[in-house]
């Protein structure tokens, strides 16, 4: 309980620190965002009113300081280029990219965790060899470019779904799940063929230490040795590597978001960096930040539920 | 060497190898202006007169992989450059001198690596504004926390080494034993982190100027290729997988080539 | 009750052939304990494991009769060795640390051999493994029962693989190296306690060791191995006094003598 309350204190300071560098590295850009939006034409002073009535006139300092409270309020400002609260416009496309950053996630796992122990169990044999050089090719190709080979093959050779014809989980959840599928494997294959060598690699290596030896000499079958004993141990460093992956996989989203057109944050956040519309930016930045260091958080409890020799 | 390991070491060889020779090629000639538009060549099928197709303009797609592979590799190598000169001084000066110094580099370092490296290029092309050279200053700017772990790491191990003491004994400089004694003794470190830090430049360069925050059109690069060959994918599917095969064979060469040359620990 | 012949134990692997175990023969009964000492590679661990039925890889031959109870334990079906071992014959190892999962707590560990072979509930079993945990001496067999082995001291995890390997009362108890990774004092009280088993249960001790007058102390009778070779055997003390071979003879001479105490 006190080891969770302290990663969970750290995780804040985390999401502070990031937060100041997010904040003041937007400040730190030369060129004012009341000019962006008037425009050259502008004149001195209708600049210089505009920056007053956004506020941009008070000292760095005080103006993080009134943003840092808005953001805890879940106000992120408002945005330069829509006019309207940063808040409203990414809600809903929050929702899309954790849905998908979810599934991705879920898909990972329960696929790997079997492979990687199937793959283990015909260790040596022709189909090992055949997998672990097919995990090899598959952790080479990045993932827009599988999302563009389902497309291809799912949607415009077999027309299981229709490419960009995203359906949102407002209108139907599972319609919206059975769309979101296809982007969800293309982020989570090459973890996915990561994971499983991982996963194997260290049931290799767990089943050669003495308390294996120790588990057969109490008459132990094959099978419960493997899911008694191996299993769980192999699994410790597999989730320490499942916590980078998952902040992998929330980055990777956005990309994948573009190849099957999910209305989700990677749009907004592209079309806020053309459009040097700072506020979104930072609310996007800080919230993809939130998501990473929660994932990890949950990782870090898992890892030390399951590893009882971590005690720091 | 095992034998299963030198196979992967001889493939990983061979492609990147290909891959090499296909940089080459684009930088002395292509067989067609990669920028020249024929109206009567659009979405031309493969051919022996234009090896990839035409796209939707009716360029060479051929041609423009040659020049997105050398844009590639371009950014890939300036990537990886800024990450390890950077990144090895930095490492080096917290690694030696430790301290307070040390410790404070190291927590912000912490911090950038519990962050994607792709999202932290974002912000800084958030900042810098879309384009090649932003990208190579993003990327080379988040790379440089992992290489300064590493080369930091390194440093640690070998600053306590006897014959460094003992040169220290003697009374050379600080900067001398960094420079002559510590620097060669990283060279086997780097060249791992190296090749899996130019994979990782590969990779987020074709995902950023996939997602046009990268090289900007006209110039061809491999990711934005695929991104614009997936408006026609039902008309030229190829236009697509060709830069995206070209994509996986670089990965996948310096990949079995970093699994092979030094393990990294 | 154990008799050994004619044990060969074959290796076939990418450096040729190897025969680590060459013609043993012994024979145990009830109650009896036995040594089996040697340097490392001369035999008396792979025959120790070829006994538990702990020998399975696949580039190894075993020819020769291993029979326990009248059951011929090295070509009978892996159900009826399983039904043996952990029940029948149980084992402790020399690296109590590693030979205990690092991630199970101590008694789940102790209790397992009760789990696989019997049906006592869960309740009965944990008051078996703390009677079994307060046998081998432990002070506070709750902590035990609770902790993980790297809360543990050496002395207490290796008390605790007694606790496991003696919970389901075997007939012989195969101890390979046990106070070998142990601090002097620690060993000898490790030696007391597997004396204590063995003359109030009357559990055999098969008791493999490097250490002479380990042996000596704990043992009836002794076989030396070298070379996969059974060498000498006989009565401990009559060996010990009177070695035969110079091999044996290297043995005792090899023992660090302490000056301030007479040797019986």
């Amino acid at each position: 309980m006190r080891y969770a309350l302290r990663k969970i204190a750290t995780m804040f300071i985390t999401l502070f620190f990031v937060s100041v560098i997010v904040f003041f590295s937007f400040s730190l850009i030369p060129g004012s965002p009341a000019m962006n939006k008037l425009g050259t034409e502008a004149t001195p002073e209708s600049i210089k009113a505009l920056e007053h009535e956004m506020g941009l006139d008070r000292p760095v300092a005080e103006r993080y300081g009134k943003w840092l409270l808005g953001v805890v309020r879940g106000d992120f400002g408002k945005s330069y280029s829509y006019n309207q609260p940063v808040t409203k416009l990414i809600a809903d496309k929050l929702g899309a990219t954790l849905l998908l950053s979810v599934m991705a996630i879920a898909i990972t796992i329960l696929v790997s965790i079997p492979l990687g122990i199937f793959m283990a169990r015909k260790s040596d044999t022709k189909l090992d060899i055949f997998l672990s050089g097919f995990n090899q090719l598959i952790m080479a190709v990045p993932s827009f470019f599988s999302g563009i080979l389902i497309t291809l093959i799912f949607g415009v050779v077999l027309r299981v779904f229709v490419p960009g014809g995203y359906i949102s989980y407002k209108t139907s959840l599972i319609r919206c799940i059975g769309y979101l599928v296809f982007p969800a494997f293309a982020i989570a294959l090459p973890k996915i063929s990561m994971v499983s060598k991982l996963l194997k690699d260290t049931v290799m290596a767990e089943s050669g230490k003495d308390y294996v030896r120790t588990a057969y000499s109490r008459g132990n079958r094959t099978k419960s040795v493997f899911y008694k004993h191996v299993l769980f141990n192999a699994l410790i460093p597999v989730i320490t590597f499942l916590g980078m992956a998952f902040a992998d996989i929330i980055a990777g989203s956005i990309i994948v978001e573009q190849v099957f057109s999910v209305p989700g944050m990677g749009r907004i956040l592209l079309s806020s960096i053309s459009g040097r519309d700072y506020p979104v930016i930072e609310a996007i930045i800080l919230l993809l930040a939130f998501f990473v260091v929660l994932s990890n958080l949950i990782v870090d409890l898992l890892y030390h539920k399951f590893d009882p020799r971590i005690n720091v | 060497m095992d034998k299963s390991k030198k196979s992967k070491f001889i493939t990983g060889l061979v492609i990147t190898g290909i891959i090499v020779l296909l940089t080459l090629w684009g930088m002395i000639k292509t067989p067609y202006d990669p920028y020249a538009m024929d109206s009567g060549a659009k979405f031309a099928k493969v051919s022996f007169s234009h090896f990839f197709g035409c796209d939707q303009f009716g360029r060479d797609v051929f041609s423009r992989v040659l020049i997105g592979i050398r844009e590639t590799m371009f950014i890939a190598a300036s990537v990886v450059f800024i990450g390890v000169f950077f990144g090895t001084i930095l490492g080096m000066i917290t690694g030696y001198f430790g301290g307070w110094l040390d410790e404070i580099l190291m927590r912000f370092n912490d911090a950038m690596l519990a962050f994607p490296s792709i999202l932290l290029a974002l912000v800084i092309i958030g900042i810098f504004g879309p384009g090649k050279y932003q990208l190579i200053a993003a990327l080379g700017i988040a790379f440089i926390p992992s290489f300064a772990r590493v080369v930091r790491g390194e440093v640690l191990k070998i600053r306590n080494l006897d014959y460094v003491l003992s040169v220290k004994l003697y009374g050379a400089s600080d900067l001398r034993i960094l420079v002559v004694h510590i620097l060669p003794n990283l060279k086997t470190v780097l060249l791992s982190t190296v090749i899996i830090g130019f994979n990782n430049a590969v990779l987020a360069e074709a995902g950023m100027s996939y997602l046009g925050i990268g090289v900007q059109p006209p110039e061809p690069s491999l990711g934005r290729m695929l991104s614009e060959a997936q408006a026609y994918i039902y008309t030229s599917p190829m236009s697509a997988i060709f830069p995206g095969l070209v994509i996986v064979l670089m990965i996948l060469g310096f990949s079995l080539l970093g699994d092979t040359v030094g393990k990294k620990h | 009750m154990l008799k050994v012949e004619d044990l060969n134990i074959k290796i076939n692997d990418r450096r040729g052939n190897t025969i680590p175990v060459k013609d043993v023969d012994f024979e145990m009964d009830r109650g009896d304990i036995l040594g089996i000492v040697g340097e490392s590679g001369s035999g008396k661990s792979m025959s120790a494991l070829a006994i538990a039925g702990l020998l399975s890889r696949h580039d190894m031959e075993k020819s020769g009769h291993i029979i326990f109870e009248g059951v011929s334990l090295l070509n009978c079906p892996r159900k009826v060795l399983r039904k043996i071992q952990g029940y029948e014959i149980s084992m402790i190892f020399q690296e109590p640390l590693t030979s205990l999962n690092p991630i199970r707590r101590v008694g789940w560990q102790v209790e397992e051999s009760l789990r696989i072979h019997t049906t006592m509930d869960k309740a009965e079993r944990r008051e078996r493994a703390l009677k079994a945990l307060a046998d081998v001496e432990l002070d506070d067999p709750e902590a035990v029962y609770n902790s993980f082995p790297h809360e543990l001291s050496g002395g207490m995890r290796q008390r605790a693989m007694i606790a496991a390997a003696m919970i389901s009362e075997p007939r012989l108890l195969i101890a390979d190296e046990p106070t070998t990774a142990l601090d002097v004092t620690i060993q000898a009280q490790i030696v007391e306690l597997l004396k204590k088993i063995n003359r109030e249960r009357g559990t055999a001790i098969l008791f493999i060791s490097h250490d002479l007058s380990l042996v000596n102390t704990l043992c009836e009778r002794v076989i030396v191995m070298k070379d996969g070779l059974v060498v000498e055997s006989g009565i401990c003390e009559e060996v010990f006094n009177n070695p035969k071979e110079e091999y044996t003879k290297g043995l005792i001479a090899a023992i660090p003598k302490n000056p301030f105490s007479e040797r019986k």
